[in-house]
C-alpha cells in the first residue's frame, strides 16, 4: 500500500464507519434543532440574520447569559470541591456499606427536577426547617439544587479514576518529604486532572441547561438561558429571540467541549493499569470522612423530607398515599393510575436503553481506535465532541424541533411510540459513551494482533478480545442509561401522549392538581421512582469493574 | 466441564432476560397501543379522532366510552404542557397539524394560533352564550369552559388574627396586609399572567406603579401556582406563611371543612379565563373533530367539567355539584382584556413586569 | 543506623512480617533477599512508614520511629518502575524534594545539574518521563531520591524491570553512586545477582521471617539450610554419600550435605573425579556441561571456552573448593 495515501484511506474508512451514528444524531438532533433555529432566521420567507443578532444585544439577554455563566461555573466548582473527598472516601477507603452509599449518591441525579424542587422548597421555604436561612428564591438555593443533582457525577467519574491511580508516585513523594496535603496537590490531583476535567465539563453542561431546578428554586427573579428560551417560545412566542439564544447555547457548548478536549489527555492504552486495593480507614482520614459525612447528610436531607412527606396523610402517618397509587388520584386527577405510569416508564426506559447502548457502543468503538496520523486524531476528537452536543442544547428547542421537522415521510416520527425513548436516548448517549470509551481504549492492541496472527477473523477477534472486557461495562452503561431515562422530564413532557404518560410526567400532574391526597400521592410516587432507580444503580454497582471505565 | 456448564447457564439466562425485555419494548407492542387499527366500540363510521390539549385535561372514562360508542370514533388524546405550549405547538405546525381538534386555547393565547390560520371555520350544534364568544374568531373557536383567576384568602387565619380580609386589588397594597400575599409569576404561570392582566385592566398604564407598591408591601412572587398554593398558602401548605394567594374562583370548594369552607375568593379581583376548542385546518378527520366538540358542549360533559377539571361549564343547562354551588362562586364582573390587545402587548408587559420584579 | 527489633506486620489475618530483627550500620547497603510473597516488600513499606506495625520497634539513629509519618522520616523510596511524576519534566521531578523545602531556585538548579550528571543524564532536563526508556527512568528516580541526601534510601527491586545488560550496567553505576555518596540503603529483591551486585550485608527472608543475616560474603559462604542455598544461587544440594565423596575429592572434611555451584566442577585432565558428559552448552564465559558421575549422579560442570566436549565424552573433573558450601542440617527434603 502506498504509505502516502494510507492516512487518507484510514480517515475515509473512519468516516464511513461513523456514518451510522452520525446519521442517527443528524436526524434526531441536528435536524430538529436547526429546524427550530431556522424558524427564527427566516422571517416571512426572507433570511434575516441581522434581527437575530440584534436580540443578542439586548441587556436582558446579557443579564441572563451572565447569570447562567456564573451560576453554572460556581455550581460546577462547588460540585467538584465537594465531590472530591466523597470520591476518595467511597472509592479508596474500605468503608462499611460503601457500595450502598455509592448507589445512594447517584439517586439525586436521576430524580425528576420537579420532585427535587418540591423537596427543596419544603426544606428551604419560609415555614420549613431551614427557612430561617432565608434562602428561598435566592441564587444560593439554585446552586445548592444544581450541586445536589450533579455531585454524583463527580464522585463517580473521579472516584473510578482514583481507584486505578498508581499509588507509587504518591508514596515516593511522601518519602521525599511531602505532607499528605502536598501529595494531594502536587501528585494526585494532577494525575486525576483528565477525570476531573471530564466530569466538570459534563456537570457544567447539565447546570447550564438545567430547567426545572432553576424554575422551581429560583422563583421568577432568576432566569437562565434555558428558562428564557422556554419563556420566549411558549409564553411570548418570540421565535427569533429563542433561536438567537439557542445559537448562543450551541456556540458555548462547542467552545466548552473544545477547551475540555484540550485539557483532557487520552490515556495511553498500553500503560499498566494498576488496581490499588482500597485501604482500611485510619485515624488520619478524619477530615475526609467528616467532609464526606457532611456531604452525604446534605444530599440525604431533601430525600428524607420527601420520604417523610409521603407518609403523611390526612389522618396522621400512614400508607394511604402508597395504596392510592393504584387509583387515578383524587377527583380523577389522572387518566391512568400511577402503577400504569410506572410500567410505561419502565418500558420507555428499556427502549431508550437499547437505543443509546447501540449507538453509544458504535461511537465508543469509533473514538477509541488508535489513530495513525494527526489528522485522524482530530477527526476522532471532533466526532467525540459531536456526540456530546445533545447535553448542551435546550430540551425546549429539541422538543419543538421534533414536531416541526419530523412530520413528513420518510421521517414521520411524530406519532411513533418510540419518539419519547429516542429523545431520552439522546440525553443518555453521552453518558454511555463516557462509560464505554475508556474501557475500549484500554484494550491492548497487541491482544488483537496476537489473535489475528493465530488466525482469527476480525469478527472473531471482536468476540474473543473486545467482548469479554466490555460486556460488564456495557451492562453498567445500560443501567446508567436506564436510570437516566426513568427520571427524564424535560423533553418527555413535550412529547408524551396523554394516554401513556411516564412517571415523572404523572408526578408533575399530581402536584399541579389541588387536593391533599394528590400531593401525598405525588410524593409517594416520587419515593417509588427514587427507590426503583436506586435498585437499578445498586445492580450497576455490582457490575462495575474498578480501574476501567469513567463512570 | 463445570465451568462450561456455568458459562452456558449464564448465556441462556442473559438471552432469556434480553428476550423478555424485548417483549417489554414499546416498539414491539406498537400493535396494542395503536388504537387506530383497532377501533373499539361499535363498528360505525370508524376512524380515530385526535385531540390536542394541555396536561390539565381530564374527563371521566365513562363519558369517553359513551362518546366512542355513540359516534363510532375512537378518541386519542395528545396532551402535554400548558396552554402556552399548546398554542405554540399548534402555531408551529399549522401547515401539518398534529391533531384533528384542539382544546385548551384560552383567551390570553387565542390570537396566536388564530393569526397563523390554525383553525377551520366551525359552528357547533349547541351555541354557547354569546358572553363567552371571542370578539375576533368566534366562528372558529368555541368556548367550552371558563374559570376565573381570583385572589383567595384563608378565612380561618383572618378569623384567628381578628383581621378583616381584603376585598379589592387596592387593598392588597395596603400596609395593613403587609407580607401576606403570595402570587405566581406572570412569566412562569398562566395564573400569574391572568393576575397581571387583571391589574392591567384595573390600572391601565399605571399598572407598574401598582406592582411596585405590591412588592414594597412584601408580596412574594413564586414560580408556579402549585408553589404558591402548596408551598406558601397557610390553608393548604404544610408550612405556609401567607394567607392571601392568587388562585381560582373554584378553589374554596376544595377547602371545605364541615359546613364551611376555610377559604374564600375575592370576587372583585378576578380575571376571567375562557377555554376554547376548535377544528384544526387541514385535519385528517374533520367530521370526527366536529362531533367531538359537539359532544364537549353536551350537558353530560359540561356537568362533569367542575369535578374533572375544576372549571365552570359555559352551557347554562349544565349542573354544577353541590359543594361547588355553595362554595365556588362565579364572579359576575371579572376583569377582561381583549385578546388582540393581549397579543399586541404581552411581550412588552411581561418585560416591564420582569423589570419591576427584579428591581 | 537502622535497627529493627521484633518487627511484625499483620495484613488482616495473615502475618506478613513475623518477628524480624535487623541491623544496618550507616553507610552500608543491606539487601533483603527472598522469593515473592515472603514479606520483604511489606517490611520495606513498614520501614518507610507506609504500613503500620503490629509489633516491634524501628529505630533510626537511635530514635524510635513509632508515630512518625512517612514524610518526616527522611527516607527516600525507589520502586522498580512507575514512580516518576508523569506531568513534570525530568528536571522538575528531580527538583521536587528541593522545592518542597523551598530551596532557592539557583541552588536547586545547580543541584539538579549535579545529580543528572551523577546519573549520566546530562541534558535531559526538559524531557517528559513518558519519552524515556526504562533505564533512564530509573536513573531519574535515583537522582530524585538522592536530591536531598536522605539518611536512608529504600529500594524496592530497583532493577527488576530492566533487561539483563542494562541491569548489570545500572547495578554497577548504582553501587558506585551509593558508595560515593556514602548513602545508607535498604534493598529488597528476589534476584540474588542484584543483591550481590549492590549490597554489603544480606538478610534472607522466607515466609515473613529472616532465616539468615550477616555480611554478604559470610552468608554466601555458609548458607544456613538447603532452601537458602538454592535461593542464593547454589545450583544443587548433595546429601549423604554423594556429599562425602565430592568433599573428599576436594580434600575437605566430610559433611552430611553440601551445596554446589554450577562452576564448582571444572573439567581438568588432572582431576580426581571421573564423569561422562550428558549435555554441553556454550555461553559467553565458558562451556556449561551436565555430567554424570559414578556414584553421585548428575552434576553441573564447566569447561573453558574452546574445549571440544561433546555428549558421551568421558571427562575428569577438579573441584573448586571456593564454590562449595557445607550445610549444617542433615535432614532430608
Amino acid at each position: 500500500m502506498d504509505g502516502r495515501h494510507l492516512p487518507v484511506r484510514r480517515i475515509a474508512g473512519l468516516l464511513l464507519l461513523a456514518l451510522g451514528p452520525v446519521l442517527v444524531l443528524g436526524v434526531l438532533f441536528v435536524l430538529p434543532v436547526s429546524g427550530m433555529v431556522a424558524q427564527g432566521f427566516w422571517v416571512d420567507g426572507r433570511f434575516a440574520p441581522g434581527e437575530v443578532l440584534d436580540v443578542l444585544a439586548r441587556p436582558r439577554v446579557h443579564r441572563i447569559a451572565w447569570f447562567t455563566l456564573w451560576s453554572s461555573s460556581v455550581a460546577t466548582l462547588v460540585a467538584v470541591v465537594v465531590g472530591l473527598p466523597v470520591a476518595h472516601a467511597l472509592h479508596r477507603l474500605r468503608l462499611p456499606g460503601r457500595s450502598v452509599l455509592r448507589a445512594a449518591v447517584l439517586v439525586p441525579f436521576v430524580l425528576p427536577t420537579v420532585v427535587v424542587g418540591v423537596a427543596f422548597r419544603t426544606l428551604l421555604g419560609e415555614g420549613g426547617p431551614l427557612g430561617f436561612l432565608g434562602l428561598d428564591g435566592t441564587p444560593v438555593a439554585i446552586i445548592s439544587g444544581l450541586v445536589f443533582f450533579n455531585v454524583a457525577l463527580v464522585v463517580r467519574a473521579v472516584g473510578t479514576a482514583w481507584e486505578s491511580l498508581d499509588p507509587r508516585p504518591g508514596e515516593a513523594a511522601a518519602a521525599l518529604g511531602a505532607t499528605p496535603l502536598q501529595v494531594l496537590r502536587t501528585v494526585t490531583l494532577p494525575a486525576l486532572r483528565p477525570a476531573i476535567v471530564g466530569a466538570a465539563s459534563v456537570v457544567f453542561l447539565f447546570c447550564a441547561t438545567a430547567f426545572g431546578i432553576v424554575l422551581t428554586l429560583g422563583g421568577v427573579r432568576y432566569g437562565t438561558v434555558e428558562t428564557e428560551i422556554y419563556l420566549l417560545t411558549t409564553t411570548v412566542f418570540d421565535l427569533r429571540a429563542a433561536a438567537a439564544l439557542s445559537v448562543l447555547q450551541i456556540v458555548v457548548v462547542v467552545a466548552l467541549l473544545a477547551v475540555s478536549a484540550r485539557l483532557r489527555q487520552v490515556p495511553d492504552p498500553t500503560a499498566q493499569r494498576v488496581v490499588a486495593l482500597p485501604r482500611s480507614v485510619r485515624r488520619s482520614d478524619w477530615p475526609v470522612l467528616s467532609a464526606t459525612a457532611l456531604v452525604l447528610v446534605a444530599v440525604a436531607l431533601p430525600l428524607v423530607s420527601l420520604v417523610a412527606g409521603s407518609f403523611e396523610t390526612s389522618g396522621g402517618w400512614g400508607l394511604d398515599n402508597y395504596r392510592a397509587l393504584t387509583t387515578s388520584g383524587d377527583n380523577r386527577a389522572l387518566l391512568v393510575p400511577v402503577t400504569a405510569a410506572l410500567a410505561t416508564s419502565l418500558r420507555t426506559a428499556v427502549d431508550a436503553t437499547w437505543m443509546s447502548l447501540l449507538v453509544g457502543l458504535l461511537v465508543a468503538a469509533l473514538v477509541t481506535r488508535r489513530s495513525h496520523s494527526v489528522a485522524e486524531r482530530r477527526v476522532r476528537s471532533v466526532l467525540d465532541g459531536f456526540f456530546m452536543l445533545p447535553l448542551g442544547v435546550s430540551a425546549v428547542t429539541l422538543g419543538f424541533g421534533f414536531l416541526i421537522t419530523l412530520d413528513q415521510p420518510p421521517l414521520d416520527l411524530r406519532d411513533s411510540p418510540l419518539l419519547v425513548p429516542m429523545a431520552q436516548a439522546l440525553v443518555a448517549l453521552p453518558l454511555v459513551v463516557r462509560t464505554l470509551a475508556p474501557v475500549l481504549g484500554a484494550i491492548d492492541d497487541r491482544q488483537r494482533q496476537a489473535a489475528a496472527s493465530l488466525g482469527a477473523s476480525p469478527a472473531r477477534t471482536l468476540l474473543t478480545v473486545d467482548l469479554p472486557v466490555v460486556w460488564k461495562p456495557m451492562l453498567a452503561a445500560s443501567g446508567f442509561a436506564f436510570a437516566v431515562s426513568l427520571g427524564e422530564f424535560g423533553a418527555t413532557s413535550f412529547l408524551a401522549r396523554d394516554d401513556t404518560p411516564t412517571l415523572p410526567v404523572v408526578i408533575y400532574r399530581l402536584i399541579g392538581n389541588p387536593g391533599e391526597l394528590n400531593y401525598g400521592m405525588a410524593l409517594a410516587a416520587s419515593v417509588v421512582l427514587a427507590a426503583t432507580t436506586a435498585c437499578v444503580m445498586l445492580a450497576v454497582e455490582r457490575l462495575r469493574v474498578p480501574s476501567l471505565g469513567a463512570l | 466441564m463445570k465451568h462450561a456448564c456455568v458459562r452456558a447457564a449464564k448465556l441462556v439466562s442473559v438471552a432469556l432476560a434480553a428476550l423478555s425485555l424485548a417483549g417489554c419494548s414499546l416498539a414491539t407492542s406498537g400493535q396494542e397501543d395503536d388504537r387506530g387499527t383497532e377501533p373499539q366500540g361499535q363498528p360505525g363510521t370508524g376512524g380515530t379522532v385526535v385531540l390536542a390539549t394541555h396536561e390539565s385535561f381530564a374527563l371521566p372514562k365513562k363519558l369517553i366510552r359513551q362518546f366512542e360508542d355513540e359516534s363510532g370514533y375512537t378518541l386519542e388524546v395528545r396532551a402535554s404542557g400548558d396552554a402556552g405550549t399548546l398554542a405554540t405547538k399548534l402555531s408551529l405546525t399549522a401547515d401539518n397539524p398534529i391533531a384533528d381538534a384542539a382544546y385548551g386555547i384560552d383567551n390570553t393565547f387565542a390570537s396566536r394560533p388564530l393569526g397563523e390560520g390554525v383553525f377551520a371555520e366551525f359552528a357547533p350544534t349547541t351555541t354557547p352564550p354569546a358572553a363567552y364568544a371571542l370578539a375576533d374568531g368566534a366562528d372558529r373557536l368555541v368556548p367550552i369552559d371558563s374559570a376565573s383567576v381570583c385572589v383567595n384568602v384563608d378565612s380561618a387565619w383572618f378569623g384567628a388574627e381578628k383581621l378583616d380580609p381584603p376585598t379589592t386589588l387596592a387593598d392588597l397594597a395596603d400596609p395593613a396586609y403587609r407580607d401576606l400575599l403570595v402570587t405566581p409569576g406572570a412569566s412562569t404561570s398562566s395564573v400569574g399572567m391572568a393576575f397581571l392582566l387583571a391589574t392591567v385592566a384595573e390600572y391601565g398604564d399605571a399598572w407598574p406603579d401598582y406592582w411596585t407598591d405590591l412588592l414594597a408591601n412584601g408580596t412574594k412572587v413564586v414560580d408556579g401556582w402549585e408553589d404558591a398554593y402548596y408551598g406558601d398558602f397557610t390553608s393548604t401548605a404544610k408550612a405556609g406563611t401567607r394567607p392571601i394567594v392568587v388562585s381560582y374562583d373554584s378553589s374554596p370548594a376544595f377547602t371545605v371543612s364541615g359546613e364551611e369552607s376555610t377559604t374564600a375568593a375575592l370576587l372583585d379581583t378576578c380575571f376571567r379565563q375562557v377555554e376554547y376548542a376548535g377544528v384544526l385546518e387541514g385535519a385528517a378527520n374533520p367530521a370526527g373533530a366536529e362531533a367531538l366538540i359537539d359532544w364537549m358542549l353536551s350537558d353530560a360533559v359540561q356537568s362533569a367539567l367542575p369535578e374533572s377539571m375544576y372549571v365552570f361549564p359555559v352551557v347554562e343547562t349544565a349542573t354544577v355539584p353541590k359543594d361547588w354551588a355553595r362554595f365556588a362562586i362565579r364572579p359576575e364582573t371579572p376583569y377582561e382584556v381583549a385578546p388582540d390587545e393581549i397579543a399586541a402587548n404581552r411581550e412588552q408587559w411581561l418585560t416591564q413586569w420582569m423589570d419591576v420584579i427584579s428591581r | 543506623m537502622l535497627e529493627l527489633r521484633d518487627v511484625s506486620v499483620r495484613y488482616g489475618a495473615t502475618l506478613a512480617v513475623d518477628d524480624v530483627s535487623l541491623d544496618l550500620p550507616a553507610g552500608q547497603v543491606l539487601a533483603v533477599l527472598g522469593p515473592s510473597g515472603c514479606g520483604k516488600s511489606t517490611l520495606l513499606r513498614a520501614v518507610a512508614g507506609l504500613e503500620p506495625l503490629s509489633h516491634g520497634t524501628i529505630r533510626a539513629d537511635g530514635r524510635d520511629l513509632a508515630g512518625v509519618p512517612t514524610h518526616r522520616r527522611g527516607f527516600a523510596l525507589m520502586f522498580q518502575d512507575g514512580q516518576l511524576f508523569a506531568h513534570l519534566t525530568v528536571a522538575r521531578n528531580v527538583a521536587y524534594a528541593l522545592r518542597l523545602r523551598r530551596t532557592p531556585a539557583s541552588r536547586t538548579a545547580a543541584r539538579v545539574r549535579e545529580l543528572l550528571e551523577l546519573v549520566g543524564l546530562t541534558g535531559y532536563d526538559d524531557r517528559l518521563p513518558a519519552t524515556l526508556s526504562g533505564g533512564e527512568r530509573q536513573r531519574v528516580a535515583l537522582a530524585r531520591a538522592l536530591a536531598v541526601e536522605p539518611r536512608l534510601l529504600l529500594l524496592d527491586e530497583p532493577l527488576s524491570a530492566l533487561d539483563a545488560t542494562l541491569r548489570e550496567r545500572l547495578a554497577g553505576d548504582l553501587r558506585e553512586i551509593l558508595g560515593l555518596a556514602r548513602t545508607t540503603a535498604l534493598l529488597v529483591t528476589h534476584d540474588h545477582e542484584e543483591a550481590f551486585a549492590l549490597a554489603d550485608r544480606l538478610a534472607v527472608m522466607r515466609d515473613g521471617r529472616v532465616v539468615q543475616s550477616g555480611a554478604i560474603d559470610e552468608v554466601w559462604r555458609a548458607p544456613v539450610d538447603e532452601d537458602t542455598a538454592l535461593f542464593l544461587g547454589y545450583a544443587r544440594v548433595l546429601r549423604g554419600d554423594a556429599a562425602r565423596r565430592v568433599l573428599a575429592s576436594g580434600g575437605l572434611p566430610g559433611a552430611d550435605a553440601v551445596a554446589v555451584r554450577r562452576s564448582a566442577m571444572v573439567v581438568d585432565p588432572a582431576g580426581t573425579l571421573a564423569a561422562r558428559v550428558e549435555s554441553a552448552r556454550v555461553t559467553p564465559d565458558q562451556v556449561r556441561l551436565v555430567v554424570v558421575v559414578d556414584g553421585i549422579g548428575r552434576l553441573d560442570a564447566v569447561a573453558p571456552l574452546g574445549s571440544r566436549v561433546a555428549p558421551g565424552d568421558p571427562v575428569r573433573l577438579r573441584i573448586d573448593v571456593t564454590r562449595l558450601a557445607g550445610l549444617p542440617i542433615v535432614a532430608g527434603p
